[in-house]
């Protein structure tokens, strides 16, 4: 897509919008609507973007993939490792009440840390996904 | 009245993907199913569910579908023809189903069991247990924290699956045919490719 100079330009000033979206759905979904889903697969299209206008070898250099590969199991252990530390510290598994001094503070501590495995983990599955299709069709 | 609309603009659209044969117009028309569906999700007050059907449904999954179309052709093969017992099989299916909805309690009753079980607790004790303002957020982290992460596993595994099945198989043909094609040549050729 060399010569799609429109594409290119509002790609360009569209990606870093799409990626700071993502961000803010993640951190803002405890305030208003979204979560780690939404924000998960808000971040993998701005990367999707990316790599349908400038070529999926530049998307390669901007998130390779062997680091999206690490980020698909990173997610999934980071969840399962909070409930971990909510079993070593002497609560139920995913109980986050034991996570900070006070209930509360921990539920946030919590939802946070879960959150952004189930963000990191859809983000990196979505890239991937579309790394496997763009691979396929050359 | 934008129910009605709504859920006439989703039929429509469903009619039309059935009727369709070329399959870009198919993908499309899946998109903008899902988003009419977005709508109705927000009608319904349902925004964190509207947020994630518009993201996924319309956006990924077609450009997954779309994806898949560039490996494979635009048009279907072979038309489907009308055969009679799969139809009756439908609308008798889709009989019983209708059929069932009648003992359902009506949208938004209050006295509904759903609405009765573990949702008052919810809504009345989410504050102050975990303190999270949207509640659809400590439902889903917190209270069914052990689901969300059921959730995450089955897209890891979903991720997982697709880099097995069609990820990297195509390089390893490659190597194989290289290899085939230097074990042939004798390694007369050496550093050739």
């Amino acid at each position: 897509m060399r010569h799609h100079l429109i594409l290119r330009v509002v790609a360009k000033l569209l990606i870093p919008a799409i990626l700071l979206f993502a961000f803010y759905v993640q951190f803002h979904g405890d305030y208003g609507p979204g979560g780690g889903f939404q924000a998960g697969v808000i971040f993998a299209a701005g990367i999707i973007l990316y790599g349908l206008i400038f070529g999926i070898e530049m998307a390669k250099r901007v998130v390779p993939p062997s680091l999206v590969q690490m980020l698909i199991a990173a997610g999934v252990l980071l969840y399962a490792g909070v409930g971990v530390a909510s079993l070593l510290l002497g609560g139920n598994y995913l109980d986050y009440n034991v996570l900070a001094h006070e209930p509360i503070h921990g539920q946030h501590l919590g939802i946070y840390l879960i959150e952004f495995g189930v963000g990191t983990t859809v983000a990196a599955v979505m890239i991937a996904i579309f790394y496997c299709f763009a691979e396929r069709g050359r | 009245m934008i129910d009605i609309a709504l859920l006439a603009f989703l039929a429509a659209t469903a009619l039309a993907i059935v009727q369709i044969h070329n399959l870009f117009a198919v993908v499309m028309l899946a998109g903008i199913y899902s988003l009419l569906a977005a709508g109705i999700f927000v009608q319904l007050d349902a925004v964190d569910v509207a947020f994630t059907e518009a993201a996924v449904g319309a956006g990924i999954s077609t450009i997954v579908m779309l994806g898949t179309l560039s490996l494979t052709k635009e048009r279907e093969r072979t038309p489907i023809r009308m055969r009679p017992l799969p139809l009756l099989l439908v609308v008798a299916t889709g009989a019983a189903l209708l059929y069932g909805t009648l003992d359902m309690p009506n949208l938004g009753d209050p006295n509904a069991p759903i609405h009765r079980h573990v949702a008052p607790r919810y809504i009345e004790e989410s504050g102050s247990e975990v303190g999270v303002p949207n509640i659809v957020t400590s439902v889903l982290a917190s209270y069914r924290g052990y689901d969300t992460l059921g959730e995450v596993c089955v897209i890891f595994t979903a991720g997982i699956g697709v880099i097995l099945l069609i990820g990297g198989r195509r390089r390893r043909e490659q190597d194989k045919r290289a290899k085939g094609a230097e074990s042939m040549d004798g390694g007369a050729g050496g550093g050739g490719a």
